[in-house]
Protein backbone atom coordinates (compact mmCIF):
# COMPACT_ATOMS: atom_id res chain seq x y z
CA UNK A 1 0.00 0.00 0.00
CA UNK A 2 2.83 2.49 0.50
CA UNK A 3 4.51 2.04 -2.61
CA UNK A 4 0.70 3.38 -3.57
CA UNK A 5 1.15 6.16 -2.22
CA UNK A 6 4.34 6.88 -2.55
CA UNK A 7 3.33 6.83 -6.71
CA UNK A 8 0.83 8.90 -5.81
CA UNK A 9 2.89 11.17 -4.43
CA UNK A 10 5.12 10.95 -7.36
CA UNK A 11 2.33 12.39 -9.93
CA UNK A 12 0.83 15.14 -7.77
CA UNK A 13 3.15 16.07 -4.87
CA UNK A 14 0.92 18.67 -3.82
CA UNK A 15 -2.09 16.63 -2.78
CA UNK A 16 -2.18 14.48 0.49
CA UNK A 17 -3.84 10.81 -0.91
CA UNK A 18 -4.00 9.59 2.75
CA UNK A 19 -6.83 12.30 3.56
CA UNK A 20 -8.63 11.59 0.62
CA UNK A 21 -11.96 8.94 0.68
CA UNK A 22 -12.40 9.29 -3.18
CA UNK A 23 -9.11 11.05 -5.03
CA UNK A 24 -11.57 11.32 -8.23
CA UNK A 25 -14.60 13.33 -6.58
CA UNK A 26 -12.00 15.30 -4.61
CA UNK A 27 -10.38 16.17 -8.07
CA UNK A 28 -6.38 15.03 -7.00
CA UNK A 29 -5.94 12.96 -10.28
CA UNK A 30 -7.14 14.60 -13.58
CA UNK A 31 -7.35 12.63 -16.89
CA UNK A 32 -3.61 12.53 -17.39
CA UNK A 33 -2.61 11.60 -14.41
CA UNK A 34 -4.91 8.63 -14.44
CA UNK A 35 -2.78 7.87 -17.95
CA UNK A 36 0.52 8.61 -15.78
CA UNK A 37 -0.92 6.39 -12.71
CA UNK A 38 -1.34 3.37 -15.05
CA UNK A 39 1.89 3.49 -17.03
CA UNK A 40 3.82 3.52 -13.39
CA UNK A 41 2.02 0.76 -12.38
CA UNK A 42 2.27 -1.44 -15.98
CA UNK A 43 6.11 -0.68 -15.32
CA UNK A 44 6.50 -1.43 -12.20
CA UNK A 45 4.48 -4.30 -11.67
CA UNK A 46 4.91 -5.51 -15.04
CA UNK A 47 1.02 -5.80 -15.28
CA UNK A 48 -0.95 -4.45 -18.69
CA UNK A 49 -4.12 -2.91 -17.18
CA UNK A 50 -7.31 -3.89 -19.90
CA UNK A 51 -9.07 -0.42 -21.18
CA UNK A 52 -12.43 -1.34 -19.63
CA UNK A 53 -10.32 -1.88 -15.97
CA UNK A 54 -9.98 1.96 -16.66
CA UNK A 55 -12.63 3.15 -14.59
CA UNK A 56 -13.04 5.51 -11.60
CA UNK A 57 -13.89 2.56 -9.36
CA UNK A 58 -10.35 1.27 -9.93
CA UNK A 59 -9.05 4.72 -9.38
CA UNK A 60 -11.27 5.87 -6.10
CA UNK A 61 -8.77 5.02 -3.13
CA UNK A 62 -5.18 3.44 -2.88
CA UNK A 63 -7.13 0.12 -1.81
CA UNK A 64 -8.60 0.10 -5.02
CA UNK A 65 -5.69 0.46 -7.56
CA UNK A 66 -3.93 -1.95 -4.67
CA UNK A 67 -7.12 -4.08 -5.59
CA UNK A 68 -6.74 -3.89 -9.35
CA UNK A 69 -2.62 -4.79 -9.28
CA UNK A 70 -3.74 -7.87 -7.28
CA UNK A 71 -6.16 -8.81 -10.16
CA UNK A 72 -3.37 -8.73 -12.38
CA UNK A 73 -1.98 -11.51 -10.81
CA UNK A 74 0.92 -9.18 -8.68
CA UNK A 75 0.95 -9.75 -4.79
CA UNK A 76 1.01 -6.70 -2.98
CA UNK B 1 -27.22 41.65 -43.24
CA UNK B 2 -26.67 39.44 -39.98
CA UNK B 3 -24.11 41.33 -38.39
CA UNK B 4 -23.22 40.14 -35.08
CA UNK B 5 -23.58 36.27 -33.56
CA UNK B 6 -26.30 37.83 -31.41
CA UNK B 7 -28.75 38.09 -34.56
CA UNK B 8 -28.23 34.26 -35.27
CA UNK B 9 -29.10 33.41 -31.49
CA UNK B 10 -32.46 35.10 -31.51
CA UNK B 11 -33.23 33.67 -34.83
CA UNK B 12 -32.42 29.87 -33.30
CA UNK B 13 -34.79 31.29 -30.22
CA UNK B 14 -37.96 31.99 -32.82
CA UNK B 15 -37.71 28.52 -34.26
CA UNK B 16 -36.56 26.16 -31.51
CA UNK B 17 -37.82 28.09 -28.35
CA UNK B 18 -38.35 24.93 -25.88
CA UNK B 19 -35.15 22.96 -27.32
CA UNK B 20 -32.04 22.19 -25.47
CA UNK B 21 -30.08 24.43 -25.84
CA UNK B 22 -27.10 22.90 -23.32
CA UNK B 23 -26.80 20.18 -20.74
CA UNK B 24 -23.84 20.58 -18.75
CA UNK B 25 -24.31 16.84 -16.83
CA UNK B 26 -26.22 18.46 -14.47
CA UNK B 27 -28.74 20.33 -15.73
CA UNK B 28 -30.28 21.79 -18.76
CA UNK B 29 -31.63 25.43 -20.23
CA UNK B 30 -33.46 25.67 -23.26
CA UNK B 31 -33.01 28.08 -26.24
CA UNK B 32 -35.97 30.45 -24.51
CA UNK B 33 -34.46 30.19 -21.17
CA UNK B 34 -30.81 30.78 -22.16
CA UNK B 35 -31.84 33.61 -24.05
CA UNK B 36 -33.76 35.30 -21.18
CA UNK B 37 -31.47 34.67 -18.66
CA UNK B 38 -28.72 36.65 -20.67
CA UNK B 39 -30.70 39.53 -21.64
CA UNK B 40 -31.65 39.78 -17.58
CA UNK B 41 -27.60 39.58 -17.31
CA UNK B 42 -27.22 41.71 -19.73
CA UNK B 43 -28.98 44.40 -17.94
CA UNK B 44 -26.92 43.89 -15.14
CA UNK B 45 -23.66 44.07 -16.37
CA UNK B 46 -24.58 47.61 -18.46
CA UNK B 47 -26.31 49.02 -15.28
CA UNK B 48 -22.60 48.20 -13.46
CA UNK B 49 -20.92 49.53 -15.98
CA UNK B 50 -23.14 52.88 -16.57
CA UNK B 51 -24.09 51.35 -20.23
CA UNK B 52 -20.07 51.02 -21.32
CA UNK B 53 -19.60 48.94 -24.56
CA UNK B 54 -16.80 47.40 -25.74
CA UNK B 55 -15.12 46.71 -22.31
CA UNK B 56 -13.41 43.06 -21.72
CA UNK B 57 -15.68 41.10 -19.04
CA UNK B 58 -14.70 38.22 -18.13
CA UNK B 59 -16.51 35.10 -17.18
CA UNK B 60 -15.28 33.68 -14.13
CA UNK B 61 -17.24 30.55 -13.80
CA UNK B 62 -17.26 26.50 -14.18
CA UNK B 63 -17.77 24.90 -17.18
CA UNK B 64 -21.70 25.00 -17.50
CA UNK B 65 -25.07 25.84 -18.84
CA UNK B 66 -24.37 29.33 -16.47
CA UNK B 67 -20.92 30.25 -18.90
CA UNK B 68 -22.42 29.72 -22.44
CA UNK B 69 -25.45 31.98 -20.88
CA UNK B 70 -22.63 34.62 -19.39
CA UNK B 71 -21.40 34.69 -22.55
CA UNK B 72 -24.19 35.64 -24.67
CA UNK B 73 -25.15 37.75 -21.47
CA UNK B 74 -22.09 39.67 -22.33
CA UNK B 75 -22.74 40.30 -26.13
CA UNK B 76 -26.28 41.16 -25.11
CA UNK B 77 -24.38 43.75 -23.05
CA UNK B 78 -22.42 45.30 -26.18
CA UNK B 79 -19.54 43.85 -23.84
CA UNK B 80 -16.99 41.12 -24.83
CA UNK B 81 -15.87 38.09 -22.78
CA UNK B 82 -12.86 36.31 -22.21
CA UNK B 83 -12.96 32.64 -20.28
CA UNK B 84 -11.15 31.40 -17.67
CA UNK B 85 -10.93 28.23 -15.70
CA UNK B 86 -11.80 28.09 -11.63
CA UNK B 87 -10.02 25.35 -11.41
CA UNK B 88 -6.48 27.39 -12.30
CA UNK B 89 -4.06 28.34 -10.16
CA UNK B 90 -4.89 32.41 -9.45
CA UNK B 91 -1.82 33.13 -11.00
CA UNK B 92 -2.32 31.69 -14.01
CA UNK B 93 -6.02 34.31 -13.78
CA UNK B 94 -3.36 37.10 -12.83
CA UNK B 95 -1.45 36.74 -15.41
CA UNK B 96 -4.77 37.31 -18.23
CA UNK B 97 -6.56 39.58 -16.22
CA UNK B 98 -2.70 41.77 -16.15
CA UNK B 99 -3.40 42.13 -19.66
CA UNK B 100 -7.05 42.12 -20.22
CA UNK B 101 -7.71 44.69 -17.41
CA UNK B 102 -11.28 43.31 -17.28
CA UNK B 103 -13.76 45.88 -16.43
CA UNK B 104 -16.29 43.46 -14.95
CA UNK B 105 -16.41 39.63 -13.78
CA UNK B 106 -19.20 37.69 -14.03
CA UNK B 107 -19.17 34.86 -11.61
CA UNK B 108 -21.30 32.47 -9.19
CA UNK B 109 -21.53 32.65 -5.47
CA UNK B 110 -19.09 29.98 -4.72
CA UNK B 111 -16.42 31.45 -6.98
CA UNK B 112 -16.98 35.46 -6.52
CA UNK B 113 -15.64 34.59 -3.06
CA UNK B 114 -11.92 33.56 -4.76
CA UNK B 115 -12.22 36.83 -7.12
CA UNK B 116 -12.67 38.92 -3.72
CA UNK B 117 -9.87 37.12 -2.18
CA UNK B 118 -7.83 37.52 -4.95
CA UNK B 119 -8.32 41.23 -4.32
CA UNK B 120 -11.12 42.02 -6.58
CA UNK B 121 -13.42 44.29 -5.30
CA UNK B 122 -17.12 42.82 -4.89
CA UNK B 123 -18.60 45.96 -7.13
CA UNK B 124 -16.90 44.51 -10.13
CA UNK B 125 -18.33 41.06 -9.91
CA UNK B 126 -21.61 40.46 -11.25
CA UNK B 127 -23.49 37.39 -9.72
CA UNK B 128 -24.98 35.46 -11.95
CA UNK B 129 -27.05 33.34 -9.37
CA UNK B 130 -28.63 36.94 -8.14
CA UNK B 131 -30.28 37.80 -11.41
CA UNK B 132 -33.46 40.12 -11.50
CA UNK B 133 -35.82 38.43 -14.53
CA UNK B 134 -37.64 41.02 -14.69
CA UNK B 135 -35.05 43.79 -15.89
CA UNK B 136 -33.89 43.03 -19.43
CA UNK B 137 -31.58 44.64 -22.25
CA UNK B 138 -30.65 44.45 -25.60
CA UNK B 139 -27.83 46.43 -27.21
CA UNK B 140 -26.92 44.06 -29.99
CA UNK B 141 -28.55 47.27 -32.25
CA UNK B 142 -25.19 48.86 -31.36
CA UNK B 143 -23.07 45.85 -32.23
CA UNK B 144 -21.05 46.24 -36.03
CA UNK B 145 -19.60 42.94 -37.28
CA UNK B 146 -15.84 44.24 -36.42
CA UNK B 147 -16.33 44.35 -32.72
CA UNK B 148 -15.03 41.82 -30.50
CA UNK B 149 -16.82 38.64 -29.07
CA UNK B 150 -14.49 37.02 -27.22
CA UNK B 151 -10.44 37.16 -26.46
CA UNK B 152 -9.09 34.38 -25.82
CA UNK B 153 -5.15 34.01 -24.57
CA UNK B 154 -2.76 31.73 -25.67
CA UNK B 155 0.59 31.00 -24.41
CA UNK B 156 3.37 32.93 -25.72
CA UNK B 157 6.89 31.31 -26.33
CA UNK B 158 8.21 33.57 -23.99
CA UNK B 159 5.43 32.45 -21.03
CA UNK B 160 3.44 36.04 -21.36
CA UNK B 161 -0.20 35.26 -22.76
CA UNK B 162 -1.10 36.94 -25.73
CA UNK B 163 -5.12 37.63 -25.84
CA UNK B 164 -6.17 36.87 -29.29
CA UNK B 165 -9.42 39.52 -30.06
CA UNK B 166 -12.12 37.64 -32.11
CA UNK B 167 -14.62 39.33 -34.14
CA UNK B 168 -18.57 38.78 -35.21
CA UNK B 169 -17.67 38.82 -38.82
CA UNK B 170 -14.96 35.95 -38.26
CA UNK B 171 -17.16 34.02 -36.16
CA UNK B 172 -19.83 34.47 -39.09
CA UNK B 173 -17.26 33.48 -41.57
CA UNK B 174 -16.18 30.39 -39.94
CA UNK B 175 -19.28 29.03 -38.82
CA UNK B 176 -21.21 29.56 -41.71
CA UNK B 177 -18.45 27.28 -43.04
CA UNK B 178 -18.75 24.49 -41.01
CA UNK B 179 -22.72 24.42 -41.22
CA UNK B 180 -22.54 24.34 -44.91
CA UNK B 181 -19.23 21.74 -44.97
CA UNK B 182 -20.35 19.25 -42.99
CA UNK B 183 -24.25 19.67 -43.12
CA UNK B 184 -25.33 20.67 -39.39
CA UNK B 185 -28.74 21.13 -38.31
CA UNK B 186 -30.68 21.31 -35.64
CA UNK B 187 -30.48 17.45 -35.25
CA UNK B 188 -26.85 17.76 -33.85
CA UNK B 189 -25.80 16.90 -30.62
CA UNK B 190 -22.72 17.74 -30.05
CA UNK B 191 -20.16 16.66 -27.24
CA UNK B 192 -18.26 19.50 -25.80
CA UNK B 193 -14.72 18.05 -24.50
CA UNK B 194 -12.75 21.33 -25.75
CA UNK B 195 -12.34 24.07 -22.46
CA UNK B 196 -14.44 27.22 -23.36
CA UNK B 197 -10.81 29.36 -22.74
CA UNK B 198 -9.44 27.26 -25.85
CA UNK B 199 -10.68 27.91 -29.35
CA UNK B 200 -11.88 24.77 -30.26
CA UNK B 201 -14.90 25.25 -28.43
CA UNK B 202 -16.22 28.01 -30.40
CA UNK B 203 -17.33 25.44 -33.02
CA UNK B 204 -18.89 23.59 -30.59
CA UNK B 205 -21.12 26.80 -28.99
CA UNK B 206 -21.75 28.78 -31.49
CA UNK B 207 -22.72 25.30 -34.37
CA UNK B 208 -25.16 25.46 -31.39
CA UNK B 209 -26.26 28.88 -31.24
CA UNK B 210 -26.50 29.06 -35.18
CA UNK B 211 -28.44 25.79 -35.93
CA UNK B 212 -30.08 25.11 -32.67
CA UNK B 213 -28.48 22.30 -32.02
CA UNK B 214 -28.04 21.06 -28.47
CA UNK B 215 -24.89 21.25 -27.40
CA UNK B 216 -23.61 18.57 -24.40
CA UNK B 217 -20.78 19.37 -22.15
CA UNK B 218 -19.09 16.02 -21.52
CA UNK B 219 -18.45 16.62 -17.60
CA UNK B 220 -14.56 16.50 -17.44
CA UNK B 221 -13.65 13.11 -15.67
CA UNK B 222 -15.25 11.33 -18.15
CA UNK B 223 -12.51 12.20 -20.32
CA UNK B 224 -10.12 10.65 -17.54
CA UNK B 225 -11.77 7.19 -18.75
CA UNK B 226 -12.12 6.03 -22.01
CA UNK B 227 -14.58 3.17 -21.60
CA UNK B 228 -16.54 6.00 -19.56
CA UNK B 229 -16.68 8.64 -21.78
CA UNK B 230 -17.95 6.48 -24.48
CA UNK B 231 -20.59 5.28 -22.55
CA UNK B 232 -21.13 9.00 -21.84
CA UNK B 233 -21.52 9.54 -25.56
CA UNK B 234 -24.01 6.46 -26.26
CA UNK B 235 -26.51 7.54 -23.29
CA UNK B 236 -26.63 10.74 -24.75
CA UNK B 237 -27.28 9.65 -28.53
CA UNK B 238 -24.26 12.22 -28.80
CA UNK B 239 -23.45 12.53 -32.85
CA UNK B 240 -21.05 14.80 -33.44
CA UNK B 241 -18.01 15.90 -31.83
CA UNK B 242 -14.58 17.97 -32.24
CA UNK B 243 -12.34 16.46 -29.92
CA UNK B 244 -7.86 16.97 -29.23
CA UNK B 245 -6.14 14.09 -30.61
CA UNK B 246 -5.37 12.74 -27.28
CA UNK B 247 -8.62 12.14 -26.49
CA UNK B 248 -9.16 9.42 -29.59
CA UNK B 249 -5.68 8.35 -28.89
CA UNK B 250 -6.50 7.29 -25.66
CA UNK B 251 -9.84 5.91 -26.80
CA UNK B 252 -7.69 4.10 -29.29
CA UNK B 253 -5.27 2.91 -27.01
CA UNK B 254 -7.66 1.47 -24.31
CA UNK B 255 -8.93 -0.67 -27.20
CA UNK B 256 -12.78 0.56 -25.82
CA UNK B 257 -14.64 0.84 -29.16
CA UNK B 258 -13.97 -3.14 -30.12
CA UNK B 259 -16.00 -3.75 -26.53
CA UNK B 260 -18.37 -1.10 -26.19
CA UNK B 261 -19.74 -0.33 -29.55
CA UNK B 262 -20.59 3.26 -30.25
CA UNK B 263 -22.98 3.72 -32.77
CA UNK B 264 -24.56 7.08 -32.82
CA UNK B 265 -21.33 9.19 -33.35
CA UNK B 266 -22.00 10.15 -37.19
CA UNK B 267 -19.32 13.75 -37.61
CA UNK B 268 -15.76 13.82 -35.62
CA UNK B 269 -13.37 16.50 -35.97
CA UNK B 270 -10.74 16.95 -34.74
CA UNK B 271 -7.88 19.19 -34.36
CA UNK B 272 -5.26 21.28 -32.07
CA UNK B 273 -2.06 18.32 -32.22
CA UNK B 274 -0.94 16.29 -35.19
CA UNK B 275 -3.81 13.33 -35.39
CA UNK B 276 -1.86 9.67 -36.08
CA UNK B 277 -3.10 7.75 -38.26
CA UNK B 278 -2.60 4.48 -36.50
CA UNK B 279 -5.14 5.56 -33.89
CA UNK B 280 -7.45 7.14 -36.65
CA UNK B 281 -7.37 3.50 -38.43
CA UNK B 282 -8.35 2.60 -35.10
CA UNK B 283 -11.71 4.17 -35.02
CA UNK B 284 -12.45 4.33 -38.66
CA UNK B 285 -12.66 0.07 -38.27
CA UNK B 286 -15.16 0.39 -35.82
CA UNK B 287 -16.72 3.48 -36.37
CA UNK B 288 -16.69 3.11 -40.50
CA UNK B 289 -19.47 5.39 -41.15
CA UNK B 290 -18.97 8.30 -39.37
CA UNK B 291 -17.81 11.51 -41.23
CA UNK B 292 -13.94 12.02 -40.53
CA UNK B 293 -12.48 15.84 -40.52
CA UNK B 294 -8.95 16.96 -39.86
CA UNK B 295 -9.50 20.61 -38.53
CA UNK B 296 -6.17 22.81 -38.67
CA UNK B 297 -5.56 26.62 -37.45
CA UNK B 298 -4.35 28.85 -34.97
CA UNK B 299 -6.93 31.12 -32.91
CA UNK B 300 -5.34 34.10 -34.63
CA UNK B 301 -7.23 32.72 -37.67
CA UNK B 302 -10.66 32.03 -35.89
CA UNK B 303 -10.24 27.90 -35.19
CA UNK B 304 -9.60 26.50 -38.22
CA UNK B 305 -8.28 28.02 -41.68
CA UNK B 306 -7.83 24.24 -43.70
CA UNK B 307 -9.56 21.29 -43.78
CA UNK B 308 -9.80 17.23 -44.60
CA UNK B 309 -12.32 15.00 -45.00
CA UNK B 310 -10.70 12.13 -44.90
CA UNK B 311 -11.30 10.27 -48.20
CA UNK B 312 -8.96 7.37 -49.11
CA UNK B 313 -6.93 4.51 -46.45
CA UNK B 314 -3.54 5.65 -44.76
CA UNK B 315 -1.37 3.32 -43.25
CA UNK B 316 -0.19 3.93 -39.75
CA UNK B 317 2.88 5.57 -40.54
CA UNK B 318 1.46 8.05 -43.25
CA UNK B 319 0.98 11.16 -42.11
CA UNK B 320 -2.53 12.67 -41.93
CA UNK B 321 -3.30 15.93 -44.73
CA UNK B 322 -4.66 19.14 -43.41
CA UNK B 323 -6.06 19.56 -46.80
CA UNK B 324 -7.50 22.67 -48.61
CA UNK B 325 -8.36 26.06 -47.30
CA UNK B 326 -11.73 26.82 -45.91
CA UNK B 327 -14.14 28.84 -48.04
CA UNK B 328 -13.51 32.62 -47.80
CA UNK B 329 -9.60 31.78 -46.29
CA UNK B 330 -6.42 31.91 -48.81
CA UNK B 331 -3.53 30.19 -47.73
CA UNK B 332 -0.29 30.97 -48.64
CA UNK B 333 3.21 29.19 -48.56
CA UNK B 334 5.56 31.67 -47.98
CA UNK B 335 9.25 30.86 -48.66
CA UNK B 336 11.75 32.00 -46.31
CA UNK B 337 12.25 35.04 -49.23
CA UNK B 338 8.88 35.55 -48.95
CA UNK B 339 7.75 34.04 -52.29
CA UNK B 340 4.67 32.08 -52.94
CA UNK B 341 5.15 27.93 -53.18
CA UNK B 342 3.10 26.35 -55.58
CA UNK B 343 5.00 23.06 -56.57
CA UNK B 344 4.54 20.12 -54.27
CA UNK B 345 7.29 18.99 -51.88
CA UNK B 346 8.75 22.54 -50.75
CA UNK B 347 8.29 23.67 -47.09
CA UNK B 348 7.45 27.00 -46.36
CA UNK B 349 5.30 29.27 -43.56
CA UNK B 350 1.65 28.89 -43.53
CA UNK B 351 0.04 32.28 -44.46
CA UNK B 352 -3.45 33.42 -44.16
CA UNK B 353 -5.52 36.31 -46.02
CA UNK B 354 -9.12 36.58 -44.86
CA UNK B 355 -12.05 37.99 -42.92
CA UNK B 356 -11.02 35.10 -40.00
CA UNK B 357 -7.96 37.04 -39.00
CA UNK B 358 -8.03 38.03 -35.17
CA UNK B 359 -8.39 42.10 -34.80
CA UNK B 360 -4.77 41.81 -33.44
CA UNK B 361 -3.78 41.14 -29.52
CA UNK B 362 -5.52 42.59 -26.92
CA UNK B 363 -3.02 45.65 -25.23
CA UNK B 364 -0.15 44.37 -27.45
CA UNK B 365 0.60 46.17 -30.13
CA UNK B 366 4.32 45.15 -30.64
CA UNK B 367 3.33 41.30 -31.00
CA UNK B 368 0.29 42.51 -33.33
CA UNK B 369 2.36 43.95 -35.26
CA UNK B 370 5.23 41.00 -35.36
CA UNK B 371 2.33 38.40 -36.76
CA UNK B 372 0.01 40.54 -38.15
CA UNK B 373 1.84 41.83 -41.16
CA UNK B 374 1.06 43.47 -44.71
CA UNK B 375 0.85 41.05 -47.66
CA UNK B 376 4.40 40.41 -49.09
CA UNK B 377 3.25 40.01 -52.25
CA UNK B 378 0.54 42.74 -52.52
CA UNK B 379 2.35 45.93 -53.03
CA UNK B 380 -0.70 48.22 -53.74
CA UNK B 381 -3.14 48.92 -50.95
CA UNK B 382 -3.02 47.63 -47.18
CA UNK B 383 -3.97 43.87 -46.74
CA UNK B 384 -3.19 41.73 -43.44
CA UNK B 385 -1.78 38.25 -43.37
CA UNK B 386 -0.97 36.31 -40.41
CA UNK B 387 2.13 34.57 -40.46
CA UNK B 388 1.42 31.05 -37.87
CA UNK B 389 5.20 30.02 -37.85
CA UNK B 390 3.74 26.82 -39.35
CA UNK B 391 5.92 24.81 -41.69
CA UNK B 392 3.68 23.01 -44.59
CA UNK B 393 3.95 21.58 -48.00
CA UNK B 394 1.75 20.70 -50.80
CA UNK B 395 1.29 16.98 -51.57
CA UNK B 396 1.11 15.29 -55.06
CA UNK B 397 -2.78 16.15 -54.68
CA UNK B 398 -2.32 19.50 -53.73
CA UNK B 399 -3.03 19.00 -50.49
CA UNK B 400 -1.23 20.62 -47.75
CA UNK B 401 0.28 18.95 -45.35
CA UNK B 402 1.94 19.26 -41.72
CA UNK B 403 5.41 19.66 -41.05
CA UNK B 404 6.15 21.11 -38.04
CA UNK B 405 6.23 24.15 -36.15
CA UNK B 406 8.85 26.65 -37.21
CA UNK B 407 10.28 26.36 -33.50
CA UNK B 408 10.58 22.77 -34.08
CA UNK B 409 12.63 23.23 -37.30
CA UNK B 410 16.00 22.87 -36.56
CA UNK B 411 19.29 23.27 -38.43
CA UNK B 412 21.21 19.81 -37.57
CA UNK B 413 24.62 19.22 -38.90
CA UNK B 414 23.72 21.45 -41.66
CA UNK B 415 20.37 20.44 -42.65
CA UNK B 416 17.28 21.88 -42.10
CA UNK B 417 14.90 18.77 -40.34
CA UNK B 418 11.49 18.80 -39.10
CA UNK B 419 11.32 17.23 -35.71
CA UNK B 420 7.39 16.23 -36.56
CA UNK B 421 9.28 14.35 -39.57
CA UNK B 422 11.07 11.88 -37.15
CA UNK B 423 8.21 11.63 -34.93
CA UNK B 424 5.97 10.32 -37.95
CA UNK B 425 8.79 7.75 -38.67
CA UNK B 426 8.80 6.58 -34.93
CA UNK B 427 4.86 6.61 -34.71
CA UNK B 428 5.30 3.59 -37.68
CA UNK B 429 6.60 1.09 -34.98
CA UNK B 430 3.49 -1.05 -33.66
CA UNK B 431 4.54 -1.22 -29.76
CA UNK B 432 4.80 2.55 -29.69
CA UNK B 433 2.23 4.47 -28.42
CA UNK B 434 3.37 8.65 -28.64
CA UNK B 435 6.13 10.10 -29.31
CA UNK B 436 7.71 13.54 -29.03
CA UNK B 437 10.87 14.79 -30.68
CA UNK B 438 13.16 17.75 -28.80
CA UNK B 439 16.24 19.13 -29.77
CA UNK B 440 18.57 20.36 -27.25
CA UNK B 441 20.40 23.05 -28.52
CA UNK B 442 22.81 23.30 -25.97
CA UNK B 443 24.75 19.77 -26.62
CA UNK B 444 23.16 19.99 -30.33
CA UNK B 445 21.58 16.83 -30.33
CA UNK B 446 18.17 15.70 -31.16
CA UNK B 447 16.13 13.55 -28.76
CA UNK B 448 13.44 11.31 -28.92
CA UNK B 449 10.77 10.70 -26.06
CA UNK B 450 8.38 7.50 -26.06
CA UNK B 451 5.84 5.87 -24.78
CA UNK B 452 5.63 2.34 -25.46
CA UNK B 453 6.67 -1.40 -24.65
CA UNK B 454 9.64 -1.75 -26.62
CA UNK B 455 13.42 -1.22 -26.66
CA UNK B 456 15.39 1.87 -27.18
CA UNK B 457 17.47 -0.26 -29.32
CA UNK B 458 14.23 -1.51 -31.32
CA UNK B 459 13.46 2.15 -31.94
CA UNK B 460 16.99 2.95 -33.26
CA UNK B 461 16.95 0.12 -35.80
CA UNK B 462 13.47 1.27 -37.57
CA UNK B 463 14.64 4.84 -37.43
CA UNK B 464 18.07 4.22 -39.24
CA UNK B 465 16.34 2.31 -41.93
CA UNK B 466 13.65 4.66 -42.92
CA UNK B 467 14.92 8.10 -41.94
CA UNK B 468 18.72 9.86 -43.05
CA UNK B 469 21.46 9.17 -40.86
CA UNK B 470 21.72 13.11 -39.94
CA UNK B 471 17.82 12.95 -38.93
CA UNK B 472 18.49 10.14 -36.45
CA UNK B 473 17.89 11.05 -32.68
CA UNK B 474 21.75 10.97 -30.85
CA UNK B 475 19.36 10.11 -27.19
CA UNK B 476 16.31 7.96 -27.33
CA UNK B 477 14.00 7.77 -24.01
CA UNK B 478 11.69 5.69 -23.25
CA UNK B 479 9.56 7.18 -20.33
CA UNK B 480 6.44 6.31 -18.52
CA UNK B 481 3.89 9.09 -19.69
CA UNK B 482 4.48 12.34 -21.18
CA UNK B 483 3.20 15.74 -19.43
CA UNK B 484 0.25 17.93 -21.00
CA UNK B 485 -0.54 21.21 -20.87
CA UNK B 486 -4.10 22.45 -19.89
CA UNK B 487 -5.06 22.24 -23.71
CA UNK B 488 -4.48 18.52 -23.59
CA UNK B 489 -0.94 19.03 -25.36
CA UNK B 490 2.27 17.66 -25.11
CA UNK B 491 3.80 20.03 -22.68
CA UNK B 492 7.51 20.57 -24.53
CA UNK B 493 9.04 22.37 -22.17
CA UNK B 494 8.39 20.70 -18.82
CA UNK B 495 9.12 17.46 -21.10
CA UNK B 496 12.98 19.00 -21.64
CA UNK B 497 13.16 20.07 -18.43
CA UNK B 498 12.49 17.18 -16.56
CA UNK B 499 14.33 14.67 -19.00
CA UNK B 500 17.04 16.57 -20.28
Amino acid sequence: MEDIYKILSEIRPEHDFTASEDFIEDGLLDSFDIITLIDMLQEKYGIVVDGLDIVPENFCSANAIAELVRKNGKDI
Amino acid sequence: MKNSVLCYLKETVGIHADKIAVNDGKGTVTFEELNNTALSLSYKISSVLGGKKRSPIMVYLPKSCASIIAFMGVLYSGNFYTPTDVAFPYAKVKSITDILEPALYVSDTKNSNKLIENGISKNMIVNIDELDMENKLDCSDSIIDTDIVYTLFTSGSTGVPKGVAVSNRSIIDYIEWAIDTFDISSTEIIGNQAPFYFDNSTLDIYLSVFAGASLYIIPKMNFSFPVKLIEYVNKNNINMIFWVPSVFISVANADILSRVPCECLKKILFAGEVMPNKQLNYWRKYIPDAVYANLYGPTEITVDCTYYIVNREFADDDPLPIGIPCRNSDVMILDENDQLITSPDKTGELCVRGTSLAMGYWNNPSKTKEAFVQNPLNAHYPETIYRTGDIVYYNSLGEIMFSGRKDFQIKHLGHRIELGEIENAACGIEAVKNVCAVYNTEKRQIVLFYQGNTGEKDILDHLTKTLPAYMIPSVIKNIPAFPYNDNGKIDRKKLMNEFI
